[in-house]
């Protein structure tokens, strides 16, 4: 559960955050809007990377803006980048381990999660590659596995099946589902693909130009006429 | 020399087999099988180095190959500061002197053991390497080599206050007959320069030792995070500010050690050692030497401390190194970003390869047979 109140994000004149006041329950959740809507930005302000101009962010009831950046992955904030960022002179297992190691999780059985979690998204197979030796696909999945690894408590997936072809962005899908009922993770998912979305997420919120214009059941938002406009446009607009 | 040469290639060359194996399973399989095998021609060639070597050299080459296994301690540390965590220092040079002052001092000061000397000088220069080491959380590149360099200065001018090495009892203590240069008196054990040798020789390999327990362990997994990228680190929860000063702390720890060690070796030192320019060729050897392996900064430091001495033994001028250094980094940055000690090995196995098919036709006839371009190794290259 992220309560978040009046988030605001000011990059000199740009807003690409505007006053935004959302609740995200649990499951999977999904995070939409065209491009430049504010959603990485968004979740930059979960990470710490960007500090918000003014706004308040609870995760289960914690100030998760007043732990320092790299703390947050220990109190069990994990994401993936729109850019897949897999630790390239890494193999795969040392990709997840680097998440385990560093974020305080059981020593005793650090092995047996990693191994888990690189078992989870189905790469037991080239757990001792080299990450940097994957195609994107697999690369992807790595960053979903540094994901799960050691009792997250929040994911964050951005744009995780960009540049997948169908087939791996439906079996994706898939394991993206698994991860709430498995991890007993929630999930915020960002995506442009709506048959990804739908078949994740019960929930979805829209982000335009930094303000939020819908939230609700999947199914609703994606029939809201704000949403529509926004996505598509109107008559008007073009 | 050219008996190490030898070995390392075969090593490599084994390692490039492996390498290029099918299966992961047997590529494992294959690791696993190699690591004794590594450590078996390793634990040779310390040995021969420790034992052989000494015998075949007099006592003036002798004290050229202590000081490069002096100095392949600096070396070793900078190439982790360069090649593992991803910063550069210009400083390391300076903090071998300040290595050696701490241990002087603390000689003339302390009735310690000359290990303990020795280790207290690589603690002390790692914290000033840390403190050094502060700007490099905000800048990167040229702005920090530039920071470090000027850092190495004040060092140089903090030296020459104190009057480097000279000095009476305690640890502030100046002592007006002194002369230019120090020496730290040996230990017990290692009294005569060959037995000297050997003691460095036992230093260097725990550095080494402790080195490669980094770079496999989990600091060198945080560094690889942070070498890719600073965000994907703090997202995979890792403490970028305490690794990056640890590289920085480790690499001066490791100068520091051996400063203590080249106070006590031949002649002593005194400050026209450690003129702050030498930092920036300390750091050109190191890039040629190779900073993606731990055996690069042995190459380094045959660079740093062979080389002009076998210029000078065939009369041609040391200045040339200038020049040969230059076109050195020159070639690393373009064509071979691994440095020396990756470099020479593929050459001589593509060498060995082009012999191969001159001596044996049978050989010939596959290489041509499978298309003109594999006709020699090094036009394979671009394909």
């Amino acid at each position: 559960m992220i309560e978040v109140e009046d988030l605001t994000v000011r990059f000199g004149g740009v807003v690409p955050i505007d006053d935004m006041t959302v609740t995200l329950s649990g499951g999977t959740c999904g995070l939409i809007g065209p491009n430049g809507a504010g959603k990485t930005t968004f979740f930059d302000v979960l990470s710490g990377f960007v500090r918000p101009a003014a706004g308040a962010v609870r995760a289960f009831g914690e100030d998760l803006l007043a732990i320092a950046p790299f703390r947050r992955a220990r109190w069990g904030l994990r994401r993936t980048f729109q850019t897949e960022q897999v630790i390239a002179d890494l193999s795969v297992y040392e990709n997840v381990l680097l998440v385990h190691e560093n974020t305080g999780a059981e020593r005793a059985t650090r092995r047996r999660d990693v191994l888990d979690a690189v078992a989870f998204v189905g790469l037991s197979d080239v757990a001792d590659h080299r990450a940097g030796t994957l195609g994107v696909a697999q690369r992807r999945l790595v960053e979903v596995a540094r994901a799960v690894v050691g009792k997250p408590r929040l994911v964050l997936l951005d744009e995780p099946a960009a540049g997948l072809p169908d087939d791996e962005t439906e079996r994706l899908g898939q394991l993206i589902r698994r991860i709430p009922e498995e991890i007993a993770a929630p999930v915020v998912l960002v995506d442009h693909d709506m048959s990804l979305v739908s078949a994740c997420c019960a929930t979805t919120a829209v982000l335009d130009f930094g303000k939020l214009i819908a939230a609700g059941t999947t199914a609703e938002v994606l029939r809201d006429e704000h949403v529509i406009r926004a996505y598509l446009g109107t008559e008007e607009d073009v | 020399m050219t008996a190490v040469g030898a070995v390392d290639t075969g090593d490599q060359a084994r390692a490039a087999a492996t390498g290029a194996g099918p299966g992961a399973g047997a590529g494992a399989l294959q690791r696993a099988m190699r690591d004794p095998l590594r450590l078996i021609v390793g634990a040779a060639l310390l040995a021969f180095v420790a034992f052989g070597l000494p015998a075949l050299l007099d006592s003036f080459w002798l004290q050229i190959v202590t000081s490069v296994v002096i100095y392949s301690i600096v070396t070793l540390g900078l190439g982790l500061l360069i090649g593992r965590a991803g910063m550069v220092s210009l400083c390391q040079f300076l903090q071998l002197a300040m290595g050696a002052w701490v241990a002087l001092r603390l000689d003339y000061a302390t009735a310690l053991p000359f290990p303990l000397l020795v280790l207290l000088a690589g603690l002390v220069t790692g914290v000033t390497g840390a403190l050094i080491g502060l700007p490099a959380l905000r800048l990167s590149g040229l702005y920090l080599a530039l920071v470090t360099l000027m850092a190495a200065g004040a060092i140089t001018v903090i030296l020459r206050i104190a009057q480097f090495p000279n000095g009476g009892g305690g640890f502030f203590g100046n002592s007006a007959a002194g002369g230019a240069s120090s020496r730290l008196p040996r230990p017990a054990i290692a009294h005569g320069d060959t037995a000297y040798f050997r003691y460095c020789v036992v230093v260097a390999a725990l550095m080494f030792a402790l080195a490669v327990w980094h770079v496999r362990g989990r600091p060198g997994r945080a560094w690889a995070a942070i070498r890719q990228s600073q965000i994907t680190a703090v997202a995979a929860g890792v403490n970028t500010t305490f690794y990056r000063l640890w590289a920085f702390a480790l690499a001066s720890f490791m100068a520091g050690v051996a400063g203590g060690l080249l106070a006590a070796a031949s002649g002593g030192v005194n400050i026209n050692q450690f003129p702050v320019q030498n930092s920036i060729l300390l750091f050109a050897v190191v890039l040629m030497g190779g900073v993606y392996r731990i055996g690069g900064a042995v190459v380094a430091a045959l660079l740093l401390r062979l080389l002009p001495a076998l210029l000078d033994e065939w009369g041609v001028s040391t200045e040339l190194l200038t020049i040969l250094f230059g076109i050195g980094i020159l070639q690393v940055l373009l064509t071979a970003p691994g440095g020396l000690v990756e470099q020479v090995p593929k050459d001589l196995a593509n060498l060995g390869r082009g012999l191969r098919r001159l001596v044996v036709p049978g050989d010939r006839a596959a290489g041509s047979g499978a298309g003109t371009g594999t006709g020699s190794a090094t036009s394979e290259e671009p394909a």
